[in-house]
């Protein structure tokens, strides 16, 4: 028991770790029941925005990278709802008892983006050149792990000398698109959501479909939540619901 | 006041004295128990690992000889001299230990980050300091100063002005005066705060993260290489995190075993 409260107090101390980027909105709300949103950085414009119209329950919104969001849930963290920015996650979880079936609702194109603005990179051929810089996802996070996915399908000789080029290894989307945002890298793979959220900052350069640079996004019900229904219809809204147009309108896909 | 009162009064204060030794030492002791041991060495093993720690070395003694070197004279200027704006200088230089880390990184990369003039002559001159681990030591350098300037200040402030002029008379001149007589008697307070800057500066995480990136061997401190393993690994972050606990007791202890039990406290008065 005794290590179970210092466990739990470890995790809040990791949580206020990552205050920086994780961002709660929505508080209170007459009546309806309150929802905790673990969701993806990358959905935080479109998800801030269909939330506050959303009437089954009011919702909290928290966003960090996927894999930390995960790993909040593992270690206990009370969350109903987890919306990822891949598949793997989701499913590792409901092997694990901890969320109950998730399914696919929305997909996003990983980009190559590059400053709007005198980009030293046009083409994908462009990031072998030593001498440009590069800022990518780290490994474990959903689009460090596609970005990873994506270079190995150019082949081991290229993929190794653009991984070279990797300055930084970011936690979570947020950061590429901040130092591309701040000229700190020539350029970096996010999602085209991302770019379009960017509000002109940044360009992007779309990738050959051989690649297969699409990422789909899952959610579903945290097992220990204590309102499942209003936790699912959540889930049903990010399916097919207002959510999912937002969703649609932010430049993502359909699943 | 009856004894029963005066009774009461004491174990209130020693509830509030076990409830604040349980909140304080418990997570921290959570850190070495909730893994074996023999499961924490190993995940240090990792070459990840290494690199952060010797990384955090590197930087952090870089920062702190900065610091030194610098802050020494600027805070025995603002301790023994009498100016208009004295007082605001002090509220100028102190200002960062109290800001937000991500206030610090944001502040970083718009006086020195790559888009701003600044930056960019520093790269023209060879200064690399995004995504560079000179980056790195910008930003600890940044947050851990006002640590050790406002404990060096004070330091400067207790030397008995009597002393500096009795050497002043004795005809030594000035620079003499403040390394032969400054500086030795006011050690005790200045190794306070280059214990206070160390420690800080060991620690720093959002500046970093965010003016210098994550990137193994380069840019990734311990405190980052922790987060990076918080989602994939969490005993080896768990490794990590017990370094620094490790390291930052050790640091504490020092100064108090130099200094006596008030040491900190001392200094910063």
């Amino acid at each position: 028991m005794r290590r179970r409260v210092a466990v739990g107090a470890a995790a809040l101390l990791a949580l206020a770790g990552c205050g920086d980027d994780a961002a709660v909105s929505d508080r209170g709300g007459g009546g309806r029941p309150e929802l905790v949103v673990s969701a993806a950085a990358s959905m935080k414009e479109a998800l801030t925005a269909c939330s506050k119209d959303y009437d089954g329950a009011s919702l909290r919104l928290q966003f960090a990278g996927s894999d930390e969001l995960a790993a909040q849930i593992r270690q206990g963290v009370p969350v109903d709802v987890f919306a990822a920015a891949n598949t793997a996650l989701p499913d590792a979880l409901a092997r694990e008892g901890k969320l109950d079936q998730p399914a696919a609702f929305a997909s996003n194109q990983l980009v190559l983006a590059v400053p709007a603005d005198g980009a030293k990179v046009s083409s994908l051929d462009d990031l072998e050149q030593p001498g440009v810089t590069l800022v990518i996802g780290a490994a474990g996070v959903p689009v460090g792990d596609y970005t990873r996915k994506v270079l190995d399908r150019l082949g081991a000789r290229t993929s190794k000398a653009v991984l070279a080029n990797v300055r930084s290894n970011e936690p979570d989307v947020n950061g590429v698109v901040g130092k591309l945002s701040q000229g700190a890298a020539d350029a970096g793979f996010v999602y085209a959501s991302d770019v379009e959220a960017s509000g002109g900052r940044l360009k992007a350069i779309a990738l050959p479909a051989r690649l297969d640079p699409t990422a789909t996004y899952a959610a579903g019900v945290v097992t220990a939540s204590r309102q499942p229904d209003a936790a699912e219809a959540f889930v049903d809204d990010l399916l097919a619901g207002s959510c999912h147009e937002a969703l649609l309108a932010a430049g993502f896909g359909e699943p | 006041m009856s004894d029963l009162a005066r009774g009461w009064f004491a174990a209130v204060l020693a509830v509030a004295l076990a409830v604040a030794l349980a909140f304080l030492t418990l997570p921290i002791v959570a850190i070495f128990v909730q893994q074996p041991p023999g499961a924490l060495i190993g995940a240090l093993g990792e070459e990840g690992a290494l690199d952060a720690l010797w990384l955090s070395l590197r930087a952090t003694a870089a920062a702190v000889a900065l610091i030194l070197v610098v802050g020494t004279p600027a805070a025995y200027l603002l301790a023994t001299r009498r100016f208009r704006g004295r007082a605001a200088v002090i509220t100028l230089v102190e200002l960062p230990l109290v800001l937000p880390p991500a206030v610090a990184g944001i502040a970083l990369l718009a006086a020195v980050g790559p888009a701003t003039l600044l930056g960019r002559a520093a790269a023209d001159a060879g200064l690399q300091l995004a995504l560079a681990t000179a980056g790195v030591v910008v930003a600890l350098t940044f947050v851990a100063a006002p640590f050790y300037l406002r404990q060096a200040i004070a330091a400067f402030e207790a030397v008995d002005p009597t002393l500096l002029d009795a050497s002043r008379t004795l005809g030594a001149p000035p620079a003499r005066t403040f390394a032969r007589v400054a500086i030795p008697t006011a050690l005790p307070g200045l190794v306070a705060g280059t214990a206070l800057a160390l420690g800080r500066a060991l620690g720093e995480f959002g500046a970093t993260l965010m003016f210098a990136g994550s990137f193994q061997g380069v840019t990734q401190t311990v405190p980052l290489a922790i987060y990076d393993r918080f989602a994939t690994d969490f005993t080896a972050a768990l490794a990590l995190s017990a370094v620094l606990v490790a390291v930052s007791a050790a640091i504490l202890l020092s100064v108090k075993l130099v200094r006596g039990p008030d040491a900190l406290a001392r200094g910063a008065r």
